[in-house]
């Protein structure tokens, strides 16, 4: 599965990262990590945007792991 | 838990109750179209403490430190705050001192842009052009591999430094008031006349802070991401925020008498329309390379983030640069050496996204 590592970065680059990743792969898996709430909700509104869906949206550590698909 | 602050319905809301205080707050006493401007008031607060001696506008402004201290709030309250630093200081730090200076040559951050334009205040419009062409010049930046470089976590004594010296600020507030007639009170400056001398009820002025702290940092408000958003993503979620701020703003400003069409004699404002214009290009370039307009930037101080907060230290060191050096605009217009720095800063600001680009 295609990862984004997210963690630590200002806006807008994880929504900016996402999208990228969304942009080489038509559908499947990816899986980003983010490390604050701002980010997490940002990058899973832009991946819903653009017709993925949050297949799960995990806390650990105060970090997330958000995996969004496309069938 | 979902956020509904986060959602498109809780923005607007956002915006509304942002674009409703802030007329208030002029109404009770806070300069014209000036009901919140975050580069005026971090302007005041070093004029407060001395670091620039612009006899006008030396006050503490309470707004700012609620901003932080209600961002503070709201992140322990959602389990959000994240101490973290060290994504480019000192880059953050020159585009805070180059962003104020900008601000000082339109004379009001985004906030105060759009407050401008629902008092009337077409000036306000070369403006908002201004700052949407540097945000979009930034876009570039980030379109093409810019970027400051990953923050760390980091102990919580990093997060909470900012918001302690606004615990500090408010501190010498009360314990320093102000003394009619008088210009100083203990270590602090007062402005005796000018917009310094304008200010709503310290206690009303800090709980609107506050309020716009907490509802700020859940809904991540933002008025130069609103712009970025959708010239990067086509994204419109911030903007919805953004307009309804200018909506509210408008019609309250409408409903209290404070509402005034034109160019001239608008309050706090000159009529340069190519210096208003170049001032927010340097100010939006900067916002938009620092990752958050200048609100969002005491948001995220409040809420851990140490970055941010020397991004907020710069704006106040280029406050005390922009009237120590007759870079800062007046009602009669822009300041000898404002054309210089707004050059200088646009020069710095382009080096700085060029060469901060990752190696593809």
């Amino acid at each position: 599965m295609n990862t984004v590592d997210a963690r630590g970065l200002s806006c807008p680059q994880p929504v900016l990262d996402t999208l990228t990743a969304i942009a080489g792969q038509p559908s499947g898996s990816i899986e980003i990590l983010v490390d604050t709430q701002a980010s997490r909700e940002n990058v899973c509104r832009a991946a819903q945007s653009k017709g993925w869906s949050v297949e799960s949206d995990t806390e650990e550590n105060n970090e997330y792991r958000i995996v969004i698909t496309k069938g | 838990m979902k956020n509904f602050l986060a959602t498109r319905s809780g923005i607007v809301i956002v915006g509304l109750i942002i674009g409703v205080l802030a007329p208030l707050l002029q109404y009770m006493g806070n300069p014209g179209n000036m009901g919140i401007c975050v580069a005026c008031f971090e302007r005041d607060i070093a004029g407060a403490i001395g670091m620039h001696r612009a006899g006008v506008v030396q006050y503490m402004r309470p707004e700012i430190i609620g901003f932080v201290l209600g961002s503070l709030v709201a992140a322990f309250a959602a389990r959000d705050f994240r101490p973290r630093a060290g994504s480019a200081p000192i880059v953050r730090f020159v585009l805070g001192v180059f962003a104020m200076i900008g601000a000082l040559v339109f004379l009001g951050c985004p906030w105060r842009a759009l407050l401008r334009l629902a008092g009337g205040d077409l000036n306000a419009i070369f403006g908002i052009i201004g700052l949407i062409a540097g945000v979009w010049i930034g876009t570039y930046f980030f379109r093409t591999g810019y970027t400051l470089g990953r923050a760390n976590k980091a102990p919580a004594t990093v997060g909470l430094l900012m918001p302690v010296i606004m615990v500090g600020a408010l501190a010498l507030l009360l314990l320093f008031p102000q003394i009619s007639g008088k210009p100083t009170s203990g270590v602090l400056f007062y402005s005796l006349k000018g917009p310094g001398a304008m200010h709503a009820p310290l206690f009303i002025a800090l709980g609107v802070g506050l309020v716009v702290g907490i509802i700020a940092q859940r809904s991540r408000f933002c008025t130069m991401g609103a712009f970025r958003d959708v010239i990067l993503f086509r994204q419109t979620h911030l903007l919805c925020g953004v307009l309804a701020l200018l909506v509210a703003a408008t019609v309250m400003n409408l409903v209290l008498g404070q509402f005034h069409t034109g160019f001239e004699g608008q309050p706090v404002a000159h009529t340069q329309g190519l210096w208003n214009f170049m001032g927010m290009v340097l100010a939006g370039l900067c916002f938009a390379l620092a990752g958050g307009c200048p609100g969002r930037q005491l948001f995220l101080s409040g809420e851990g983030d140490g970055d941010a907060a020397v991004f907020v230290l710069g704006m106040v060191v280029g406050a005390a640069f922009a009237h120590n050096f007759g870079l800062a605009s007046s009602p009669k217009g822009i300041g000898p050496h404002g054309m210089a720095a707004v050059v200088i800063g646009l020069v710095t600001c382009l080096a700085i996204g060029f060469t901060m680009r990752k190696k593809a």
